[in-house]
C-alpha cells in the first residue's frame, strides 16, 4: 500500500513540477513587502494607517471612491486610531449631500462620524467620464480583490504560514510600476504604461511623487517616514488593507484564544480516549 | 433504528413519556448503546464532523439570512455591512464561506475511506446511494450560496454554469430560462438560489436521517471489512465511538478555526470582492476549490453536450459503484491491485482539481483528457479486477484483527465480564 502511494505521489509530483514551464505568465510578480500585519500575531501599524489615510485623502480621493467606510472607523479599535474628537472635527470638514427635507428639498450639510466617505463623482459615468473612459474602482476592499497566482508548491505552504498579502503586495507594485514602456509598446493617449498592471496599459496616471503628501513631524522636526513615492505606496496601501479588513485585529486575537482552548480541549479527550480504550485495548493494539 | 431498544426509563414520568413517544429509547438504542466494530479507525470519525458540520452550516447561514438583503443591487454590500457593522459578523460570514470548504474536505475524506474500504458492497449499497445523494445536494447548495455575495465569480459562475443546461437538446433553453428566471443571471435568479439555497441544507438533513437509518440496519463496515459476528467484536458507542469522535471533531475544528480566524481569504477567489458587472468578464472563471476535478472533466471534452454528461456521469457512476466493483473482498487493504488503482484514482482527482484552476488550453487540455479516462476507467479496472485479482488472507474475525490470535482469545473473557450484552 505505501509502496503503490509513493509511486503514484512520485507521478503526481513530476507532473505538477514540469506545469509551470509551459504557464509563464508575462506580468511580473510584485515583490513581497515586510508588513506589520502579517502572520497569526500580525497588527496594523497605527502611525503607518493614518499617514496612509492622509495619502488616500489628499491624492487617492481625488479620483477613487471609498463607499464602504465611515468616518467613525478611523477611530474604531484596530484602525488608524484617531480619536473620536479628531473624527467629528474631519468629518466636518467635508459637505454632505442629505434630504429631502420637509419642504422636500435636498440640501448640504457639514459631515457627521457616521457618514460615508464622499464620494468625488455623483456617479461611475461621471468618474469614468472624467478619466478618460476608465471608472477608477472603488477602493473599499481593492486590497482584498486583487491578487496573483502563486503556483505550486507555494499555495500549499501559505495555508501553513497564513501568507495573504498578494493584494496590498500588488497595489505598492501597482502605484510604483510605472515606467517607460519598452520599445516597440504603444501608449495611447492619455494612457500610461504600468509594469505591474495586467495588460501594462492603465488609465490612472502616476499619482506619487516624491514629497507630495507632507507627513507628521517627530519631536526632531524631520517627517515620521521618508516623503519618497514608495513609502506613500507602502502606506496607502497598508490603510487599504485595513479598510478592506478592518476586523482583522479582533480576529487574530480571538483566534488565538479560540485555538488555545481548542488545543487544551484537544490534550484532554486525548488522554480521556486513551484511559478509556485502555480498557479493552492489548498492549500491541491500537 | 437498532432494533430493539433496552433502555429503561429512570422516573415515572420518563416511563409516561417513553410509553407514548419511544424516542429518548431510539436515541439510547442509536447513539449509546449501538454495537460498534471495535476496530475502526479515525477515517470512521468523518461521519460525525459532517453532521457538525451541516448544523454548523445551517446555524451560520440562518443568522446571515437575518442581515443579508438577496437583492441585484444590495446583495453585495449587505455582505460587506455583515462584513463590517454587524457585531462579530465577520466571524459568522468567515465561518459559513470557510465551513463550506470544510464540508467538503470533510465529505471527499468520507467518500474515499467508503471507497478504500468497500462501505458500498453489500448489504449498504442504499447506504452508499444515499450518501451520493447527500454530496449532490452538497454541490447544488454551495453552488447557489456561492451567488449569493453576487461578485464577480458568484456572477459568473452562475452564468457558465447555468448555461451547461442549454447543451441538453429540445429542453436545454427552457431549464436555463426556468434557471436564470429571465433572459440573463439577474435579480430573479438571485432571489430563487437564495430560497432554494435556504431550502436544501433542511432537505440534506432529511437525507442524512436516512443515511443513518440505512447505516443502523447493517452497522458501520470496518478496516477488516469483515462482518461482526460475535460481541466481542463490538464496542457500545458509548463512551468509546463518542469520545474518538470528540477528539477528531475537536481536532478538525482546529483546522477549520486556521483557516476562519487566520486565513480566511485562502480558500475563496480575490475576483469575489468586485461586485457583480455583467459588462466585464473575469479573466479566468474558475469554480470553488470543491468543484474543480468536476470542471476539468467537463472542459476535457470538446463537444459541449458530450462535456456536460461526463461532468454529471463522473459523479453518476459513484451511484453505481457497488455493482460495477465485483470482487467479493470489501478492504482494500486485502486487495494488493486494487490498493494501486485505488491510489492513482486518488491522486489522479488531485490532479483533475489542479487541472480544473488551469486555463484550458495546450498540454492541460491533454493532461485533462488523461486524468478524465483514467477517472473512468478505473471502474472499469474496478469491475475486471473482481476476476482476477487474489486477495491476500482476510482475518478470522474483527477481535482477531485487532488484538492478534492470542489477545482476541483473551478478550473474549475480559470483555464478556466487562461489558454488558449490548448487541441489538
Ligand atoms: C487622476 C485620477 C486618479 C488618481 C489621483 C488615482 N487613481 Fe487609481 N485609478 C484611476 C483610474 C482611471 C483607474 C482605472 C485604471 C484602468 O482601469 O485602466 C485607477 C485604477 C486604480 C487601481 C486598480 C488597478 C487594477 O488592478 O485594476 C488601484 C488599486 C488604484 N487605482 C489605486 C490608487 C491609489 C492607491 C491612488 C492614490 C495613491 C490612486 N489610485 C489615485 C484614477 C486615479
Ligand atoms: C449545506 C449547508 C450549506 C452550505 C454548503 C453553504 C454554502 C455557502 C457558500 C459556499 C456561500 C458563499 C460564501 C461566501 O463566499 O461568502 C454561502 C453563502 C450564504 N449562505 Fe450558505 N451554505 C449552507 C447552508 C446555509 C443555510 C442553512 C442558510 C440559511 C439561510 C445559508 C445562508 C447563506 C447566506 C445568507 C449566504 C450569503 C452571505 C455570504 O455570502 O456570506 N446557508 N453558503
Amino acid at each position: 500500500m505505501k509502496l503503490a502511494m509513493l509511486r503514484t505521489l512520485a507521478v503526481a509530483a513530476g507532473l505538477a513540477f514540469a506545469a509551470p514551464a509551459f504557464a509563464a505568465g508575462e506580468t511580473p510578480v510584485p515583490p513581497q513587502n515586510d508588513w506589520t500585519f502579517n502572520g497569526p500575531f500580525g497588527r496594523f501599524d497605527k502611525t503607518q494607517l493614518q499617514r496612509g489615510f492622509k495619502v488616500y485623502k489628499e491624492v487617492c480621493a481625488a479620483c477613487h471612491s471609498m463607499g464602504l467606510v465611515s468616518f467613525r472607523n478611523l477611530s474604531q479599535e484596530g484602525g488608524p486610531g484617531f480619536t473620536a474628537g479628531q473624527v467629528k472635527a474631519l468629518a466636518e470638514t467635508y459637505q454632505i449631500k442629505d434630504g429631502p427635507n420637509d419642504a422636500g428639498d435636498m440640501f448640504e450639510r457639514p459631515g457627521r462620524a457616521a457618514d460615508r466617505f464622499p464620494a468625488p463623482f455623483p456617479n461611475k459615468q461621471a468618474a469614468a467620464a472624467a478619466n478618460g473612459g476608465a471608472y477608477p474602482p472603488d477602493l473599499s476592499v481593492i486590497a482584498k480583490a486583487r491578487t496573483y497566482e502563486r503556483g505550486f508548491p507555494w499555495f500549499v505552504f501559505d495555508m501553513a504560514t497564513t501568507f495573504q498579502q498578494q493584494g496590498v503586495d500588488y497595489l505598492v507594485a501597482l502605484l510604483t510600476g510605472y515606467e517607460d514602456a519598452p520599445a516597440g509598446v504603444e501608449v495611447p493617449a492619455g494612457k500610461y504604461y504600468n509594469k505591474y498592471f495586467p495588460g501594462h496599459i492603465i488609465s490612472m496616471p502616476n499619482p506619487l511623487s516624491d514629497g507630495a503628501v507632507e507627513y507628521p513631524k517627530t519631536a526632531d522636526g524631520r517627517p515620521q517616514a521618508p516623503e519618497t513615492a514608495r513609502q506613500y505606496a507602502k502606506d496607502v496601501a497598508a490603510f487599504l488593507m485595513w479598510a478592506a479588513e478592518p476586523h482583522m485585529e479582533a480576529r487574530k486575537a480571538l483566534g488565538f484564544k479560540v485555538l488555545s482552548f481548542l488545543l487544551l480541549f484537544a490534550g484532554l479527550l486525548y488522554f480521556t480516549k486513551k484511559k478509556i480504550w485502555s480498557r479493552v485495548e492489548s498492549a500491541a493494539a491500537h | 433504528m437498532a432494533g430493539h431498544s433496552t433502555y429503561v426509563p429512570k422516573t415515572a414520568v420518563g416511563r409516561w413519556f417513553e410509553s407514548r413517544l419511544p424516542i429518548v429509547g431510539l436515541i439510547h438504542s442509536s447513539f449509546v448503546v449501538f454495537p460498534n466494530p471495535r476496530n475502526l479507525n479515525y477515517l470512521w470519525t468523518f461521519g460525525g464532523i459532517l453532521a457538525f458540520m451541516l448544523v454548523a452550516q445551517i446555524v451560520t447561514g440562518i443568522t446571515l439570512a437575518m442581515h443579508y438583503t438577496p437583492h441585484a443591487t444590495m446583495a453585495f454590500g449587505s455582505v460587506e455591512h455583515i462584513m463590517r457593522d454587524v457585531n462579530y459578523g465577520w466571524l459568522i460570514r468567515y465561518l459559513h464561506a470557510n465551513g463550506a470548504s470544510m464540508f467538503f474536505v470533510a465529505v471527499y475524506v468520507h467518500i474515499f475511506r467508503g471507497m478504500y474500504y468497500g462501505s458500498y458492497k453489500a448489504p449498504r449499497e442504499i447506504l452508499w446511494i444515499l450518501g451520493v445523494i447527500i454530496f449532490l445536494l452538497m454541490m447544488a447548495t454551495a453552488f447557489m450560496g456561492y451567488v449569493l455575495p453576487w461578485g464577480q465569480m458568484s456572477y459568473w459562475g452562475a452564468t457558465v454554469i447555468t448555461n451547461l443546461f442549454s447543451a441538453f437538446p429540445v429542453v436545454g433553453e427552457t431549464i436555463v430560462t426556468f434557471l436564470w428566471g429571465g433572459y440573463s443571471v439577474d435579480n430573479p435568479t438571485l432571489n430563487r438560489f437564495f430560497s432554494l439555497h435556504y431550502l436544501l441544507p433542511f432537505m440534506i438533513a432529511g437525507v442524512v436521517v436516512l443515511h443513518i437509518w440505512a447505516l443502523h440496519v447493517p452497522g458501520s463496515n470496518n478496516p477488516a471489512g469483515i462482518e461482526k459476528k460475535t460481541d466481542k467484536d463490538t464496542l457500545p458507542f458509548h463512551p468509546y465511538f463518542t469520545v474518538k469522535d470528540a477528539l477528531a471533531l475537536v481536532v478538525f475544528i482546529m483546522l477549520y478555526c486556521w483557516f476562519v480566524f487566520y486565513t480566511p481569504n485562502f480558500l475563496g477567489h480575490a475576483d469575489n470582492y468586485i461586485e457583480a458587472n455583467p459588462a466585464v468578464t473575469p479573466a479566468h472563471i474558475v469554480p470553488e476549490w470543491y468543484f474543480l476535478p468536476f470542471y476539468a472533466i467537463l472542459r476535457a471534452i470538446p463537444d459541449k453536450l458530450m462535456g456536460v454528461l461526463a461532468m454529471f456521469g463522473s459523479i453518476a457512476v459513484l451511484a453505481f459503484l457497488p455493482w460495477l466493483d465485483t470482487s467479493k473482498v470489501r478492504s482494500g487493504s486485502y486487495r494488493p491491485m486494487f490498493r494501486f488503482f485505488f491510489w492513482l484514482f486518488a491522486v489522479n482527482a488531485v490532479i483533475l482539481g489542479w487541472l480544473g484552476a488551469k486555463p484550458a488550453d495546450g498540454l492541460y487540455v491533454i493532461a485533462s483528457r488523461i486524468c478524465t479516462a483514467y477517472y473512468f476507467g478505473y471502474f472499469a479496472i474496478l469491475f475486471i479486477l473482481g476476476f482476477v485479482e487474489k486477495p491476500s488472507k482476510l482475518p478470522a474475525s474483527i477481535a482477531e484483527s485487532v488484538l492478534g490470535r492470542q489477545g482476541s482469545a483473551a478478550a473474549v473473557g475480559a470483555s464478556a465480564a466487562a461489558e454488558p450484552n449490548t448487541k441489538g
